[in-house]
């Protein structure tokens, strides 16, 4: 569906690498990574909004790289609506409909499904700056599926949003996905949005796509430092493979398989490394001793640092748990976790 | 009540000098001549012939302004290029420029030694001494304020307005008239009183290029010259008082649509 090879893109001292991108039809995909990755300027430069330098982007088998934006049947989303704000939200949701030929019963039926998904009924004669965030987006949403897009790019759409209106359009983005054949792009930091709405996802770091795939791939198994450190996996250590073992300064880690390489990198996620006082009898295959270096209050759990001969593994914990192992910082304690939670690359 | 410390009074001290600095000799000038005076200025055909033709000259120049600068002010906000900084200087030139060589410099170009000015000869198209002249020095000097309100008029208008306007189909034409334009209106407008209000004050370059036809701020100098200082202020009060009116007028409009929208 929108297959983009070995684009090149230079804004100032900003320059996109070498970006490959498959997307299918119909998918919901999602480009993750930190401020400044360059994701936004890859929505656009799909959108035709910033040229490639070089590189070529297809949309349904068709070169658009040259084209202008609106010949692509790209319809973009921003994270601040980019409503007009001096149009009326029906004035806004059919602007589109000015430069495409559509047959006007089919365009008031279209106008009408979309008011009726996204709840806009009582809205359509105000002005975008008498409406909440929340039916802002949707009247932004609304006015990008008006024109029946065979994209839809959306920057992160939720991320404006009150907690509240957050989950109200996250649940619409997947019902309006589920209910139509747009190719749905969304841009977001969030990995709850992610994990909630991707098929799947690619993960941008500093103007570079560093890995592509399904969500549980990128969260389970990521092919870099970078990626593991992103999605949260806080256990990444630099090590020597040796047979079905990992040996981290004088720790030896087992791993139930045997890799290919000699060197190279496990991620472990924290919430695979379980604690308690004595050392348990069960299936984990790697259980240490350690001292806790610190506990961290992250407000739901608590993050606990142990050490052990010069390496730092955290597990998090709920706060019952940390009263009721009697955690604190000094504390002797028992850390494990299965070969199978261990990642290497 | 809480006491107002030195540093506030000092800012009122302040303020109040540059008021009474700035409205006591406008005030004075207005006040001075009698009612018979100025209803027989107003009865001067030559008076409101200049007063006009200020008034006329300052908008052909403001519509100049519009009609070229507007399209440039679009550019200098929307897009970042080499040289940009140098050609913004080249707009702001003319507000640095002393007038009389304002009016020199137009000459050294329209004039008869130059090949410009051969060819406006030849097309019929006379600068020095006529109405065109007095427009072309009006709209050089006029033209940087027109371009930076537009600008900066543009420049608080989002792109990403015009971004998805084309994601939706419209072409670059149509976001502008659709968009762009509706959104940017009230600094055009603003830049067409600031560019009339500079075009209309305008003495030391017209001057040179084109005495006569005789704008209003020439005829004030001439009757100073001649007649003194009574017989100038009456012809000063209509030209104020036109102005004033004319936009206050515009200034009205102006902030009409903008409590509108």
């Amino acid at each position: 569906m929108i297959r983009v090879e070995d684009v090149n893109i230079h804004l100032g001292e900003f320059t996109l690498r070498d970006i490959n991108l498959a997307i299918d039809e119909n998918e919901f995909f999602v480009l993750m990574g930190p401020t400044g990755a360059g994701k936004t300027v890859l929505l656009e430069a799909i959108a035709g909004l910033i040229p490639c330098k070089g590189g070529t982007i297809y949309i349904r088998d068709k070169n658009v790289t040259k084209m202008p934006p609106e010949k692509r049947g790209v319809s973009i989303v921003y994270q601040d609506y980019a409503l007009f704000p001096h149009l009326t939200v029906r004035e806004n949701i059919e602007y589109g409909l000015h430069f495409r030929k559509i047959d006007r019963g089919e365009a008031r039926k279209r106008f009408n499904r979309m008011v009726e998904i996204l709840d806009l009924g009582h809205l359509l004669t105000r002005l975008p700056i008498n409406l909440s965030g929340g039916e802002n987006q949707r009247v932004a949403l609304a006015r990008a599926l008006m024109v029946n897009p065979r994209v839809l790019l959306l920057d992160e759409p939720l991320s404006a949003l009150d907690p509240g209106f957050r989950e109200e359009i996250r649940n619409r983005l997947k019902s309006l996905h589920k209910n139509s054949d747009v190719t749905f792009l969304m841009v977001t930091h969030d990995f709850a949005d992610a994990l909630s709405l991707a098929d799947r996802a690619a993960v941008m770091n500093n103007g570079i796509i560093e890995q592509t795939g399904s969500m549980s791939d990128i969260f389970q198994r990521p092919n870099s430092t970078f990626v593991a450190d992103f999605v949260g996996m806080k256990n990444v250590f630099a090590v020597e493979f040796h047979e079905t073992k990992a040996r981290i300064n004088n720790l030896e880690i087992e791993l139930g398989r045997k890799p290919e390489n000699s060197h190279g990198y496990i991620a472990i996620r924290p919430e695979d490394i379980v604690l308690s006082r004595e050392s348990l009898s069960s299936s984990m295959r790697n259980s240490f001793g350690g001292a806790v270096k610190r506990v961290i209050d992250q407000g739901l759990y608590y993050e606990i640092e142990i050490e052990l001969k010069g390496s730092n593994f955290k597990s998090l914990i709920t706060k019952r748990s940390l009263f009721e192992l009697g955690i604190s910082e000094g504390t002797e304690i028992i850390f494990s976790f299965k070969s199978t939670a261990i990642h290497y690359f | 009540m809480i006491k107002r410390e030195l540093f506030f009074w000092i800012t009122i001290s302040c303020g109040i000098v540059i008021l009474a600095f700035i409205l006591l000799p406008l005030i004075e000038m207005l006040t001075a001549p009698s009612f018979s005076m100025l209803k027989e200025t107003l009865n001067d055909k030559d008076v409101m012939r200049s007063i006009w033709l200020s008034i006329h000259t300052a908008g052909l120049a403001a519509l100049i302004s519009f009609v070229f600068g507007t399209p440039l002010a679009y550019l200098l906000a929307r897009t970042n290029f080499t040289g940009k900084k140098l050609v913004e200087s080249i707009i702001d030139l003319p507000i640095v420029i002393p007038h009389p060589v304002v009016g020199i410099a137009i000459l050294s170009v329209a004039g008869k030694n130059h090949w410009i000015g051969q060819l406006f000869a030849e097309l019929g198209v006379r600068i020095m001494g006529s109405v065109t002249g007095i427009v072309t020095v009006l709209t050089f000097v006029g033209l940087p304020f027109y371009i930076n309100a537009v600008k900066n008029g543009f420049e608080s208008i989002s792109p990403r307005l015009e971004n998805v306007s084309r994601s939706l189909g419209a072409s670059m034409f149509s976001t502008f008239f659709r968009i762009t334009f509706p959104l940017a209106w009230r600094s055009m407008l603003i830049g067409i009183i600031m560019c009339s209000a500079r075009a209309i004050s305008e003495f030391g370059a017209v001057v040179i290029v084109a005495y006569h036809p005789m704008i209003a701020p020439v005829m004030i100098y001439e009757r100073f010259e001649a007649y003194g200082l009574k017989y100038s202020q009456p012809v000063a009060v209509w030209l104020v008082s036109i102005c004033l009116v004319l936009f206050l007028v515009l200034r009205i409009l102006t902030l009409r649509n903008q409590k509108e929208t």
